[in-house]
Protein backbone atom coordinates (compact mmCIF):
# COMPACT_ATOMS: atom_id res chain seq x y z
CA UNK A 1 0.00 0.00 0.00
CA UNK A 2 2.76 2.39 0.81
CA UNK A 3 4.43 1.75 -2.33
CA UNK A 4 1.57 2.68 -3.99
CA UNK A 5 1.09 6.31 -2.58
CA UNK A 6 4.08 7.56 -3.50
CA UNK A 7 4.49 11.33 -3.05
CA UNK A 8 4.38 13.51 -6.12
CA UNK A 9 7.64 15.19 -5.36
CA UNK A 10 9.57 12.64 -3.96
CA UNK A 11 13.39 12.87 -2.94
CA UNK A 12 15.48 16.17 -4.14
CA UNK A 13 15.93 16.45 -7.62
CA UNK A 14 19.75 15.96 -8.65
CA UNK A 15 19.81 18.76 -11.15
CA UNK A 16 17.76 21.73 -9.68
CA UNK A 17 18.37 24.14 -11.63
CA UNK A 18 16.21 23.43 -14.52
CA UNK A 19 13.98 20.28 -13.92
CA UNK A 20 12.42 21.19 -10.44
CA UNK A 21 9.83 18.13 -9.33
CA UNK A 22 7.72 20.09 -6.70
CA UNK A 23 7.77 22.97 -9.14
CA UNK A 24 6.64 20.84 -11.97
CA UNK A 25 4.00 19.42 -9.96
CA UNK A 26 2.71 22.44 -8.91
CA UNK A 27 2.09 23.79 -12.36
CA UNK A 28 0.31 20.78 -13.86
CA UNK A 29 -1.43 19.68 -10.80
CA UNK A 30 -3.15 23.03 -10.63
CA UNK A 31 -3.39 23.03 -14.76
CA UNK A 32 -5.53 19.45 -14.09
CA UNK A 33 -7.67 20.82 -11.52
CA UNK A 34 -8.67 23.99 -13.73
CA UNK A 35 -9.12 21.98 -16.73
CA UNK A 36 -11.72 19.57 -14.06
CA UNK A 37 -13.55 22.30 -13.32
CA UNK A 38 -13.44 24.14 -16.78
CA UNK A 39 -14.67 20.70 -18.20
CA UNK A 40 -18.42 21.11 -19.42
CA UNK A 41 -20.37 18.01 -19.44
CA UNK A 42 -20.19 16.03 -22.57
CA UNK A 43 -16.87 17.82 -23.89
CA UNK A 44 -15.19 15.62 -25.80
CA UNK A 45 -12.06 13.33 -25.04
CA UNK A 46 -10.41 14.61 -27.39
CA UNK A 47 -10.23 18.48 -26.84
CA UNK A 48 -9.46 17.82 -22.98
CA UNK A 49 -6.12 15.91 -24.25
CA UNK A 50 -5.21 18.27 -25.84
CA UNK A 51 -5.65 20.85 -23.11
CA UNK A 52 -3.95 18.52 -20.56
CA UNK A 53 -0.41 18.18 -23.52
CA UNK A 54 -0.70 21.91 -23.48
CA UNK A 55 -0.37 22.34 -19.81
CA UNK A 56 2.26 19.10 -19.66
CA UNK A 57 4.53 21.68 -21.68
CA UNK A 58 3.33 24.44 -20.22
CA UNK A 59 4.45 23.24 -16.97
CA UNK A 60 7.93 22.02 -17.89
CA UNK A 61 8.45 25.95 -19.66
CA UNK A 62 7.63 27.25 -16.35
CA UNK A 63 9.57 24.86 -14.17
CA UNK A 64 12.35 25.83 -16.29
CA UNK A 65 11.35 29.24 -16.61
CA UNK A 66 13.59 31.81 -18.42
CA UNK A 67 16.80 30.38 -17.85
CA UNK A 68 16.64 28.10 -21.35
CA UNK A 69 16.64 28.51 -24.14
CA UNK A 70 14.11 25.54 -25.30
CA UNK A 71 11.67 26.80 -22.50
CA UNK A 72 12.18 30.74 -23.54
CA UNK A 73 10.68 29.44 -27.07
CA UNK A 74 8.27 27.17 -25.51
CA UNK A 75 6.39 29.80 -23.22
CA UNK A 76 6.57 32.38 -26.29
CA UNK A 77 4.97 29.46 -28.30
CA UNK A 78 2.54 28.95 -25.48
CA UNK A 79 1.85 32.38 -25.26
CA UNK A 80 0.99 32.95 -28.65
CA UNK A 81 -2.64 33.55 -30.06
CA UNK A 82 -2.61 30.54 -31.92
CA UNK A 83 -0.99 27.40 -30.53
CA UNK A 84 0.20 24.67 -32.84
CA UNK A 85 0.64 21.41 -32.60
CA UNK A 86 2.98 19.39 -31.10
CA UNK A 87 5.83 21.40 -28.57
CA UNK A 88 8.71 21.51 -31.27
CA UNK A 89 8.86 24.88 -33.32
CA UNK A 90 8.74 24.74 -37.14
CA UNK A 91 12.17 25.67 -38.20
CA UNK A 92 12.44 29.43 -39.65
CA UNK A 93 14.05 29.66 -42.95
CA UNK A 94 16.11 32.42 -42.32
CA UNK A 95 18.03 31.86 -38.85
CA UNK A 96 19.94 28.99 -40.59
CA UNK A 97 22.88 29.71 -37.88
CA UNK A 98 23.97 25.92 -37.77
CA UNK A 99 27.70 25.48 -37.51
CA UNK A 100 26.94 22.18 -37.17
CA UNK A 101 29.68 19.46 -38.46
CA UNK A 102 28.62 18.26 -41.81
CA UNK A 103 28.97 14.53 -41.05
CA UNK A 104 26.36 15.29 -38.09
CA UNK A 105 23.95 17.63 -40.48
CA UNK A 106 21.12 15.66 -40.81
CA UNK A 107 20.73 14.53 -37.20
CA UNK A 108 21.76 18.17 -36.10
CA UNK A 109 18.88 19.63 -38.57
CA UNK A 110 16.16 16.61 -37.31
CA UNK A 111 17.33 17.44 -33.52
CA UNK A 112 16.37 21.05 -34.13
CA UNK A 113 12.75 20.37 -35.32
CA UNK A 114 12.36 18.55 -31.91
CA UNK A 115 13.91 20.58 -29.53
CA UNK A 116 12.03 24.17 -28.93
CA UNK A 117 13.75 27.14 -30.20
CA UNK A 118 16.20 24.72 -31.99
CA UNK A 119 16.52 26.26 -35.37
CA UNK A 120 18.15 29.05 -34.12
CA UNK A 121 20.56 28.05 -32.01
CA UNK A 122 24.26 27.55 -32.29
CA UNK A 123 25.66 23.70 -32.57
CA UNK A 124 26.69 23.59 -29.18
CA UNK A 125 24.30 25.53 -27.76
CA UNK A 126 21.91 22.67 -29.37
CA UNK A 127 23.71 20.31 -27.70
CA UNK A 128 23.19 21.68 -24.08
CA UNK A 129 19.89 22.68 -24.43
CA UNK A 130 19.22 19.08 -26.21
CA UNK A 131 20.27 17.34 -22.88
CA UNK A 132 18.42 19.84 -20.07
CA UNK A 133 14.85 19.15 -22.66
CA UNK A 134 15.19 16.00 -22.28
CA UNK A 135 15.84 15.92 -18.83
CA UNK A 136 12.86 18.15 -18.06
CA UNK A 137 10.56 15.29 -20.51
CA UNK A 138 12.32 12.79 -18.49
CA UNK A 139 10.61 14.74 -15.30
CA UNK A 140 7.37 15.55 -16.71
CA UNK A 141 6.47 11.40 -18.19
CA UNK A 142 7.61 11.10 -14.32
CA UNK A 143 5.05 13.23 -13.08
CA UNK A 144 2.06 12.14 -15.53
CA UNK A 145 2.77 8.33 -14.53
CA UNK A 146 2.96 9.37 -10.71
CA UNK A 147 -0.50 11.34 -10.89
CA UNK A 148 -1.96 8.75 -13.51
CA UNK A 149 -1.32 6.44 -10.40
CA UNK A 150 -2.46 8.22 -8.32
CA UNK A 151 -5.76 8.50 -10.04
CA UNK A 152 -5.85 4.94 -10.74
CA UNK A 153 -6.11 4.12 -7.27
CA UNK A 154 -8.83 6.68 -6.02
CA UNK A 155 -10.84 5.69 -8.79
CA UNK A 156 -10.67 1.58 -7.61
CA UNK B 1 26.07 28.44 -48.63
CA UNK B 2 26.27 27.20 -45.05
CA UNK B 3 30.00 26.75 -44.94
CA UNK B 4 30.55 30.20 -45.69
CA UNK B 5 28.86 31.17 -42.91
CA UNK B 6 30.66 28.57 -40.62
CA UNK B 7 34.02 29.25 -41.64
CA UNK B 8 33.46 33.03 -40.85
CA UNK B 9 31.69 32.03 -37.37
CA UNK B 10 35.02 29.81 -36.52
CA UNK B 11 36.92 32.81 -36.97
CA UNK B 12 35.67 34.87 -34.65
CA UNK B 13 36.58 34.78 -30.98
CA UNK B 14 34.42 31.94 -29.40
CA UNK B 15 36.22 29.31 -31.79
CA UNK B 16 34.43 26.12 -30.95
CA UNK B 17 36.44 23.04 -30.81
CA UNK B 18 36.01 19.31 -31.88
CA UNK B 19 36.68 18.79 -28.27
CA UNK B 20 34.13 20.73 -26.65
CA UNK B 21 31.53 19.56 -29.07
CA UNK B 22 32.84 15.92 -27.79
CA UNK B 23 31.86 16.43 -24.89
CA UNK B 24 28.79 17.93 -25.44
CA UNK B 25 28.10 14.96 -27.46
CA UNK B 26 29.10 12.87 -24.53
CA UNK B 27 27.12 14.56 -21.93
CA UNK B 28 24.05 13.77 -24.14
CA UNK B 29 24.95 10.12 -24.15
CA UNK B 30 25.13 10.43 -20.68
CA UNK B 31 21.08 11.52 -20.82
CA UNK B 32 19.95 8.77 -22.57
CA UNK B 33 19.05 5.66 -21.43
CA UNK B 34 20.71 2.82 -21.27
CA UNK B 35 18.39 0.49 -23.29
CA UNK B 36 19.37 2.97 -26.44
CA UNK B 37 22.99 3.63 -26.06
CA UNK B 38 25.02 1.61 -23.82
CA UNK B 39 27.19 4.44 -22.02
CA UNK B 40 30.43 2.83 -21.92
CA UNK B 41 30.27 2.34 -25.66
CA UNK B 42 32.39 4.75 -27.94
CA UNK B 43 29.61 5.59 -30.53
CA UNK B 44 30.11 7.95 -33.19
CA UNK B 45 28.45 12.12 -32.41
CA UNK B 46 25.70 11.14 -35.43
CA UNK B 47 25.05 7.70 -33.69
CA UNK B 48 24.40 9.66 -30.26
CA UNK B 49 22.03 12.55 -32.61
CA UNK B 50 19.83 9.76 -33.89
CA UNK B 51 19.16 8.21 -30.91
CA UNK B 52 18.65 11.51 -29.24
CA UNK B 53 15.83 12.57 -32.00
CA UNK B 54 14.43 8.75 -31.28
CA UNK B 55 14.22 9.32 -27.90
CA UNK B 56 12.89 12.74 -28.22
CA UNK B 57 10.09 11.54 -30.35
CA UNK B 58 9.19 8.47 -27.83
CA UNK B 59 8.96 10.83 -24.76
CA UNK B 60 6.47 13.36 -26.78
CA UNK B 61 4.41 10.12 -27.45
CA UNK B 62 4.52 8.80 -23.88
CA UNK B 63 3.50 12.89 -23.26
CA UNK B 64 0.58 12.27 -25.47
CA UNK B 65 -0.90 9.03 -24.44
CA UNK B 66 -0.29 9.92 -20.94
CA UNK B 67 -2.45 12.58 -21.46
CA UNK B 68 -5.10 10.84 -23.23
CA UNK B 69 -5.11 8.75 -20.28
CA UNK B 70 -4.99 11.42 -17.84
CA UNK B 71 -8.16 12.90 -19.95
CA UNK B 72 -10.03 9.36 -19.51
CA UNK B 73 -9.18 9.53 -15.45
CA UNK B 74 -10.37 13.02 -15.03
CA UNK B 75 -13.96 12.04 -16.08
CA UNK B 76 -13.93 8.58 -14.74
CA UNK B 77 -13.16 10.06 -11.13
CA UNK B 78 -15.99 10.97 -9.19
CA UNK B 79 -14.59 11.99 -6.07
CA UNK B 80 -14.42 15.83 -5.58
CA UNK B 81 -11.00 17.41 -7.22
CA UNK B 82 -10.09 18.89 -3.33
CA UNK B 83 -9.86 15.09 -2.30
CA UNK B 84 -7.49 14.76 -5.51
CA UNK B 85 -5.26 16.90 -5.33
CA UNK B 86 -5.02 16.04 -1.43
CA UNK B 87 -4.12 12.89 -1.70
CA UNK B 88 -1.41 13.13 -4.62
CA UNK B 89 0.25 15.66 -2.64
CA UNK B 90 0.39 13.63 0.84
Amino acid sequence: MDSKRRPIHGGISRNPNSTSKPAMAFHFLRALSHIRLTTRRGSSLARRTLRIRRAAYASMACSAGTRRAWSRALLRKLRSPAPRRGASVLPRRAARTTSSPDTDLRQALALRRLVPGGAAMEHCELLEETADYIRCLNAQVWLMQAVVHGLGDLSN
Amino acid sequence: MSSRRTRSRQSSSTRITDEQINDLVSKLQAVLPEARIRRSDRVSAAKVLQETCNYIRSLHREVDGLSERLSELLEESSSDQAAIIRSLLM
